[in-house]
């Protein structure tokens, strides 16, 4: 961008986690980095003004969990139309998973994933596998996922089932300091289950995956990482039983962060009644007990970050028996609207902390630049209306793919504009100048 | 008096009211079954697709038998000669179908859900034949007839499940048809064969099956199906068999009167032996034949049919005519 330019985001709610501000001020962005913040700036000449009176103004928003599916799945989603999707959903930042095809396992698969990144409108960090092909049997070339600019490791869409292969690569890892990012589950245990293990699953006929597969691989993957003194981050945390661990873990000063989606914090297996197959994934939705767990983990910091596993799937692969259906749901485009309407609407985080949970965290787990309000940071910001009422459309949406199951949920709150680098990248409505 | 939903996907939802009409109804088409011409016009024009994508051949004679007694076009579609081999998806099967203009469709499919797929797909009305563990509303209505001809209610019978309950729709059909009509139910089954929670139906459970036996009205024996040792269900049908295995020398503590049922088909010397299939307290073969008039009278109701003595005598009617 043009070095010079010059934009001045006026009276917005500014909410800074790291700093504990929140209050009124002017945002002056110049070259691509926060110029100055402070109340009543006065206006340069030719600075283009984004008139936020009524708005938050936070850090930009970092999804530190989605599946773009390039290489190998362009028609379900590519890293351009994915990036377009999060910052319709008011990201400027996005990891992505590398369960891609092929695995985003050596630096030219890294590299690869960063060149096509290059025009999009927002940041893409790639995150590399943890064994060669998600195999579970041998580790990648960490030194080199992470100098061609990988800022974590996981085989997630599968657990690293073998305790003393995952011993190693907490190990090895620790050496880059990135964290080994786990999706825990016992394949053994959760069988050929297609949803939680419980009386729903019960009642509908459907085979189960009980809380128990995520559980104990969350115990075991835990003491493995304060055994090798690693640094360990859970994905998709969805049980009440795992968030118990974590909390203790926690307390002892182990060093593991989590996530947690806004699926799991909004729906239960209740949602599967009726065969949706937009409410199939993995991990599944759960209980009202996990559902109650998952809000209270992230209200008291148990679970660092909100991350949407944004999952990708073509209609013909998910207009299909529940049993044969893949796993997965889009995120993007609604995470930050359920944030505000499930969590902050009904008091259980304050804006602030949603900010921490979207913004700060993810940003402080994967070590990224940015996420404060700041002079000289990067000016990378989210531009939030809370009070937004919107319908969730989702042929509107950006994604390649459909499977939501929150089309027609009314929300409140979402991006009015994002902006990476100093550039708005995205606008809800254009007469906002 | 009509059915609420233009399908029928499962007994959970489904009213004493609406049961009860479906039992009335299944009452005056088994009388036609006695007659020497056992047809009526009730279905005639319309067109039924028996889709089997789960090999059955009991449960499909009987639809297509009442069917035809309804005097229905019937064409039917079963796995092994279908397109379902070349690739061809569920969705795409229901295109074709709902192309081809039908009017009721029965199926059955090793999914649960492909009925609610269907119904939520086809202007068809749809007719569930089992889905996967989910319902086998038609056996479980069937079941419910045979009872009430036998104690002339339903109200205060306690019934007893014994089988593989995780794995079975028609428990699952059964349990829910049953409490509804007031009838007391309990499952009996190893631990293993037990869905998790299945206490919250409404049901009493039972490892054992002494006990279980003790007081029961009706015992439904359910199949074991011999590949739950090879999924690490079970050691041993052998074992199953000693524990679980209705036999005559199990029923020696039971109430007067005892009524055996089994939704077919049998494993004999597994869960149930010969002498108990075959004896005086069995009412198998009551069920097969039950099955083609309960089967009537739903297909009957969810064309439009509507239930009632009226109709009956409007049905006999026009048989005469004939």
């Amino acid at each position: 961008m043009n070095p010079s330019k010059m934009l001045l985001i006026r009276s917005g709610r500014l909410i800074d986690p790291e700093s504990g501000r929140d209050e009124q001020a002017d945002v002056l962005i110049r070259g691509g980095k926060i110029a100055s913040v402070g109340k009543r700036i006065k206006k340069p000449e030719g600075t283009e003004v984004f008139d936020a009176k009524g708005l938050v103004v936070a850090p930009g928003l970092v999804d530190m969990h989605v599946h773009l599916r390039e290489p190998g799945r362009e028609d379900e989603e590519t890293i351009l139309s994915g990036v377009q999707a999060a910052v319709a959903g008011g990201f400027t930042a996005v990891a992505c998973m590398p369960n891609t095809e092929p695995a985003i396992d050596t630096q030219e698969t890294v590299r690869f994933v960063r060149q096509q990144a290059e025009g999009a409108p927002a940041r893409v960090y790639p995150i590399g596998a943890v064994t060669r092909g998600r195999r579970g049997e041998e580790l990648t070339e960490m030194a080199d996922l992470t100098a061609a600019g990988a800022v974590a490791v996981s085989d997630d869409g599968c657990e690293v089932v073998n305790a003393g292969i995952l011993r190693r690569a907490l190990e090895y890892a620790s050496m880059f300091d990135i964290p080994v990012i786990s999706h825990c589950e016992d394949p053994m245990l959760s069988g050929t289950g297609v949803m939680h293990e419980g009386y729903l699953s019960t009642v509908l006929g459907l085979r189960g995956i009980p809380a128990v597969s995520e559980e104990i691989m969350v115990a075991r993957d835990i003491r493995l990482a304060e055994f090798a003194g690693a640094r360990l981050h859970i994905a998709h945390v969805s049980s009440a039983g795992s968030v118990d661990l974590i909390r203790m873990a926690k307390a002892r000063g182990i060093r593991v962060t989590a996530e947690a989606t806004p699926h799991h914090f909004t729906l239960t297996d209740e949602a599967v009644r009726g065969y949706d197959t937009n409410t199939k994934v993995n991990p599944p939705l759960r209980t009202a007990v996990d559902r109650q767990a998952i809000r209270d983990g992230l209200a008291d910091g148990t679970i660092d970050c909100v991350a949407s596993d944004h999952a990708p799937h073509s209609s013909e692969e998910k207009e299909l028996e529940y049993d044969a259906a893949p796993f997965g749901m889009l995120g993007l485009e609604t995470s930050l609207g359920l944030v505000l309407t499930e969590l902050v609407a009904t008091g259980v985080l304050s804006l602030t902390d949603a900010v921490a949970r979207m913004s700060t965290n993810p940003r402080r787990i994967l070590g990224l630049d940015g996420g404060v309000l700041r002079k000289g940071a990067p000016a990378d910001l989210t531009i939030i209306d809370p009070k937004a009422r919107w319908t969730v459309d989702r042929k509107a949406f950006r994604s390649r793919s459909r499977n939501t199951p929150f089309d027609g949920w009314e929300l409140t709150g979402r991006a009015e504009a994002t902006i990476v680098g100093g550039r708005i990248v995205f606008q809800r409505s254009p007469d906002k100048k | 008096m009509k059915l609420k939903s233009r399908h029928l996907l499962g007994l959970e939802e489904m009213s004493a009211e609406e049961i009860g009409l479906i039992l009335e109804t299944a009452e005056s088409f088994k009388e036609i079954l006695e007659r020497p011409i056992k047809k009526v016009p009730a279905l005639r024009g319309l067109t039924v697709a028996n889709l089997f994508f789960e090999p059955s051949t009991r449960t499909r004679f009987s639809f297509e038998l009442a069917e035809k007694r309804l005097s229905a076009d019937t064409v039917s579609f079963s796995t092994a000669s279908s397109s379902v081999k070349k690739g061809e998806t569920l969705m795409d099967t229901v295109k074709n179908i709902e192309a081809m203009k039908i009017d009721q469709v029965v199926i059955r499919h090793s999914a649960p859900g492909a009925p609610h797929f269907l119904a939520a797909n086809i202007g068809a009305s749809v007719i569930n034949a089992g889905d996967g563990a989910h319902e086998h509303p038609t056996q479980a209505l069937l079941d419910l007839f045979t009872l009430r001809q036998k104690y002339g209610r339903l109200d205060g019978l306690r019934v007893v499940i014994v089988g593989d309950i995780a794995h079975s729709r028609v428990a699952r059909s059964d349990i829910w048809g049953l409490k509804t009509m007031g009838a007391s139910v309990a499952v009996c089954a190893p631990k293993t064969l037990l869905p998790l929670d299945v206490s919250q139906m409404g049901v009493d459970v039972f490892i054992d099956l002494d006990p279980a036996i003790e007081g029961a009205d009706v015992i439904n024996v359910l199949r074991l199906q011999r590949e739950r040792q090879s999924q690490g269900l079970l050691p041993s049908p052998r074992e199953y068999h000693r524990r679980y295995g209705v036999t005559l020398e199990r029923l020696a503590g039971a109430k007067k009167g005892l009524t055996i049922m089994h939704p077919g088909p049998i494993n004999r010397g597994l869960e149930i032996t010969p002498e108990v299939a075959d004896g005086p307290y069995s009412v198998i073969l009551d069920q097969v034949l039950n099955g083609v008039a309960v089967r009537m009278a739903v297909l009957f109701l969810l064309s439009g049919g509507e239930g009632g003595i009226r109709e009956e005598a409007e049905v006999r009617g026009e048989a005469g005519i004939q």
